[in-house]
């Protein structure tokens, strides 16, 4: 990542990434920075945070700067019969995050698959996560879970409450089994419940590894279901020579009444949260109205700035001329530097905070 | 060779016990123990950076990935629900959450209850849960006295093994929730270091269940 010290990362992926989906047949979707308010209200916890930045516009209407591109892009998505349809985008979004207080713009490049999904569409939109991480780092992790396999599992217990079914959702994403041990226990669960999800939330690895472990924990034919589709998309991603980066991790759990089925994330090596997060989300196009389903993900690009390294240096060269030099000597000197290939600043005096590699002074020769 | 594994410890009491543990499940640092004032110590051989972090926030610099796990109290896991895993119950530095008052407290239920605490995120998921009306008055230290001069009605804070409360002629009145120090760890560090993670997390765990 270091072609031209001015582009940064961010900048830099954001293109990449944008060719990357081009040349998969993906077109491009540009949109309205604002969206009326009343969109995300209805869909509140689809939004990785809730709070949303508002304003009136001139007709009266509340508006939002848009938290999010997936529901701008359902809201407007027309399926039709077979066809697919197939778009990414790259643009700012306004959230806030925990760490951080108050709103911050992110940038995010990302894609939707939205139609009659098969294997072969999920597969391709895996694929493309993997490789998007790709050009990121080379070291990346693609983790990959199945909302399906926990919410059979869950099912197995009839008339479970909404409050403890949270409760394990959450302790799920913690990895914690003394917590889902002790959750069943008060709640009354069967033995049998606590100790799935326990194996559930302690699995880790590559799917050669925790693949076969599923199998003893899929039982309904729900979780069979789901199981096949992992199943199924590893043999695609190990036909392209993408597997290798991908684990199976099953504490990725998101809101289900938007989530169903595959669910995956991205992380690169020195980062402290994830770069990539995407799924496949029917609920979500169902609430909104629209059959057929629904799979993307999203490039979160503001966290790359974190990998820039950075150069050392603002600039190779300081020339430092005098009011008695020539002036067009000096301009001349400059593109002379600038043509061996350095970034040359020219002053009369050393600014007190420019850190630079080389200085040169004109009055001490070079070409006349 | 492997990257080492960074661990914030909390400093106090409970620290020196939870580096004993670590100690003890093979992962000692010697010059931890020599008595002096750095924060940051290493054992290439053991694979482990050790440094001393107030125990308030282990979980940030665990959530923000300068460690890759941590020793925290699940009392500040309850209060700042960080976005970590929470990997096993070290059993360490038992205490309860509870909430206390002045031994001849009566309690008003026709009142905004004034609630004095350290933990305002718990006690108030608490009142909640009872749908209760309470004004949280946020303190950082001495708690105990809030009652006793009459800034609050009762406060929400840690009970080891209430010699304080006592001594201030409060006692407690109800448990909210029983705290423990748990092994947490950063989620992406988690993968990228998954086999170093989970050998220490079973040798801990090893040693909780031996108590």
């Amino acid at each position: 990542m270091n072609d031209s010290p001015i582009r940064r990362p961010d900048e830099r992926a954001g293109l990449l990434l944008r060719e990357l989906y081009h040349r998969h047949g993906y077109q491009g979707y540009r949109m309205s920075k604002f969206e009326p308010y009343d969109l995300y209200a209805r869909n509140k916890s689809f939004l990785v945070s809730e709070n949303i930045l508002t304003f009136t516009d001139t007709d009266g209407r509340l508006m939002a700067l848009k938290p999010d591109v997936t529901l701008s892009i359902i809201k407007n998505a027309q399926p039709s019969g077979q066809a697919l349809e197939k778009v990414y985008y790259h643009e700012n979004v306004y959230r806030t995050s925990p760490a951080a207080a108050g709103y911050r713009e992110i940038m995010q490049t990302g894609l939707e698959c939205i139609g009659a999904l098969d294997l072969a569409a999920m597969g391709e939109v895996l694929a493309l996560a993997a490789e998007s991480l790709a050009l990121l780092s080379g070291e990346y992790l693609l983790d990959l879970g199945h909302v399906g396999l926990v919410s059979a599992l869950l099912a197995e217990q009839a008339g479970l409450e909404e409050a403890v079914r949270a409760g394990l959702l959450a302790e799920l994403g913690r990895k914690n089994a003394p917590a889902i041990r002790s959750l069943c226990a008060q709640a009354g669960l069967e033995h049998s419940l606590a100790e799935k999800l326990c194996r559930l939330s302690q699995l880790y690895g590559p799917p050669a590894q925790v693949l076969p472990q599923l199998e003893e924990l899929a039982e309904c034919r729900e979780a069979q279901a789901a199981l096949e589709e992992l199943e199924g998309l590893c043999r695609i991603l190990e036909r392209l020579d993408l597997l290798e980066r991908v684990r199976l991790d099953f504490s990725i759990v998101n809101d289900m009444r938007y989530y169903n089925g595959v669910i995956f994330r991205g992380y690169l090596p020195g980062l402290a949260s994830g770069v990539l997060a995407g799924g496949r989300y029917d609920n979500l196009l169902r609430r909104m109205g629209k059959a057929g389903g629904a799979i993307g993900f999203a490039v979160y690009l503001d966290q790359l700035e974190r990998l820039d390294q950075g150069s050392d240096y603002d600039v190779d060269v300081l020339l430092l001329y005098s009011l008695q030099d020539d002036p067009a000597a000096v301009a001349e000197r400059t593109r002379a530097l600038m043509a061996e290939g350095k970034s040359v600043r020219a002053e009369r005096t050393a600014p007190p905070r420019l850190r630079y590699r080389e200085l040169v002074r004109f009055s001490e020769g070079g070409p006349a | 060779m492997m990257e080492l594994l960074n661990i914030a410890l909390p400093k106090g009491r409970l620290g020196e016990k939870v580096y004993a543990r670590f100690k003890a499940a093979g992962y000692p640092c010697p010059s931890i123990e020599e008595e002096n004032r750095k924060l940051i110590f290493e054992n290439e051989e053991a694979g482990v950076r050790y440094f001393w972090v107030k125990p308030s926030d282990v979980a940030i610099y665990v959530e923000r990935g300068a460690a890759d796990i941590g020793v925290a109290g699940k009392d500040i896991l309850l209060e700042y629900e960080p976005d970590v895993y929470e990997l096993a119950d070290l059993g360490l530095g038992k205490c309860r959450m509870c909430v206390a008052a002045k031994k001849d407290f009566r309690d008003r239920m026709d009142r905004v209850l004034r609630v004095a605490t350290k933990f305002p995120h718990i006690a108030g998921g608490y009142y909640a849960t009872l749908s209760r009306e309470i004004d949280i008055i946020h303190l950082n230290g001495s708690i105990e006295i809030a009652p006793i001069l009459g800034l609050s009605d009762v406060i929400v804070d840690i009970v080891e093994t209430g010699k304080t409360l006592l001594e201030n002629d409060l006692e407690p009145k109800e448990t909210i929730v029983p705290i423990s120090a748990r092994l947490i760890a950063n989620k992406v560090g988690y993968k990228f270091k998954h086999e170093q993670i989970t050998e220490l997390c079973r040798r801990m765990e090893a040693l909780s269940e031996k108590g």
